[in-house]
């Protein structure tokens, strides 16, 4: 075993199982119809995006793969591979800047909010239309426009769930932590 | 750990008694094999073999009665998609037209149903062993699995702390849904959609922070007992192999030759009967 796999510290390890949990969970109970007709804004996609900005890219893509794997397995019996693995892209990229929208320091204001939900946006749009269905046409061989029109969707919903609720999470969760330089030498 | 989430039942079968890597192996080898064969006969061929292993394992309708429909009604819709957006798109997979019926946008060819039948094949070809799977391995020899099939140890234990999290967290999930609904945050059909969005997100709030402080109680438990330290652990579930293990990945393998084999035979992924 190599010296990094050793960087994986212990709390990345029981965030990584408890992210899965949650994201589990609500892909099962919490998804929220949009209106129109078979498309859900599907909550855990916000989640993921606080959770990759506290615990970073390894933590964030683990936990999206498992959680999607998991629940795909459990619900139709095989995971849809692309997809699962587009959830764990997602994640992974949001995570990657982690350092750069550092919350843990108890600040998050408004120019953290827009670069959060430009790099959401981006990476869902990346992700969903473009990574998950070409790679759908690859190797599922589904047709391209069935799977594209697919794809614009979920974009649009998961970086709707991602704007909204992992806004409200990380301004919530910013809001907990002590700030720096708070203490004030009389 | 409720065993009883994923529909892990106890048996004695020769199924039970395989190691969980094993099962695991040859699972995510005939997936994926599965996955690239658009050879009706080769997929067909799975299909019949997982079929006949579910009835070894002693599995009862009523266990999978649930799950089964679920798959069946997606799998419809995903085949009626596919027909509405491309009702020609196995004409250009296959290169040749034989026209059944209809004219205009809608035709009906008997490529575009072979394609179709190809891909509901594909859609259920997994079904009956991942709910082998289920059935049949210990959720917490399957984390042991993991590491078994030389996945980093520290992540089979993430996988195993999130097999066994699943039911608390839900069961948190439930009591803080159902007190923030009592509070009057709607979460039913009566509101529209971006107040439920807010309504979700008040209930993940609390939902959220309080399994932040889960992470963090328990990565202080497992810090005080030195987790991470050593290069391997050992499984109390850990299963060694047997014969019966070997063989099923003997197996395992020769399916994986035929399909890729497949290939060669038919010059690509797809089995085309029209030429």
């Amino acid at each position: 075993m190599n010296n990094k796999r050793n960087t994986l510290s212990v709390k990345t390890v029981v965030a990584i199982g408890i992210g899965t949990a949650i994201i589990f969970i609500l892909k099962r109970w919490v998804s929220i119809p949009s209106g129109i007709p078979n498309t859900n804004i599907d909550t855990s996609y916000g989640f993921l995006g606080f959770f990759s900005i506290l615990f970073g890219p390894i933590a964030g893509f683990v936990s999206g793969f498992l959680g999607h794997a998991l629940t795909d397995f459990t619900a139709y019996g095989s995971p849809w591979w692309t997809w699962v693995f587009t959830t764990g892209l997602v994640g992974g990229i949001i995570g990657l800047f982690w350092k750069r929208l550092d919350v843990t320091q108890g600040d998050f204001g408004v120019k953290k909010i827009l670069a959060y939900n430009s790099v959401q946006i981006l990476t869902n749009f990346g992700g969903w239309a473009v990574v998950a269905p070409t790679l759908d046409v690859l190797v599922y061989s589904e047709p391209a426009n069935k799977v594209y029109l697919q794809g614009i969707v979920s974009a649009i919903s998961n970086s709707v769930s991602a704007g909204v609720i992992g806004t409200i999470l990380l301004v919530a969760y910013a809001a907990t932590r002590t700030k720096k330089g708070s203490l004030k030498k009389e | 750990m409720n065993n009883t989430l994923f529909g892990f039942a106890a048996g004695d079968t020769w199924l039970h008694r395989l190691s969980g890597a094993t099962k695991l192996l040859a699972f995510i080898g005939i997936s994926l094999i599965a996955m690239a064969s658009y050879d009706t006969r080769f997929t067909a061929a799975i299909v019949v073999m997982s079929l006949v292993l579910f009835k070894m394992a002693h599995i009862h309708w009523r266990q999978i009665r649930l799950v089964v429909k679920l798959i069946l009604v997606f799998s419809l819709l995903n085949l009626l998609t596919v027909y509405l957006f491309s009702p020609e798109y196995g004409v250009s997979l296959y290169g040749t037209r034989h026209l059944l019926a209809g004219s205009g946008y809608f035709t009906l060819t008997q490529e575009q149903l072979f394609y179709e039948l190809n891909l509901a094949l594909k859609y259920v070809v997994t079904v009956p062993l991942a709910l082998l799977f289920l059935i049949t391995t210990n959720p917490s020899e399957f984390a042991a699995s993991l590491n078994k099939l030389h996945l980093s140890y520290k992540i089979s234990y993430a996988v195993a702390l999130s097999l066994r999290y699943i039911p608390d967290i839900q069961h948190v999930y439930h009591q803080i849904s159902q007190s923030q609904q009592a509070r009057g945050y709607e979460l039913s059909k009566k509101a529209g959609p971006l107040h439920r969005l807010r309504g979700a997100a008040q209930v993940l709030m609390p939902l959220i922070f309080s399994s932040l402080d889960r992470i963090e109680t328990i990565s202080q438990a497992m810090e005080l007992r030195r987790f991470g330290r050593d290069k391997h652990r050992s499984w109390y579930m850990d299963r060694p192999f047997g014969a019966a293990d070997w063989a099923v990945i003997a197996g395992t393998g020769v399916i994986i030759a035929i399909g890729l084999s497949l290939f060669a035979v038919n010059g690509g992924r797809f089995f085309n009967p029209f030429r």
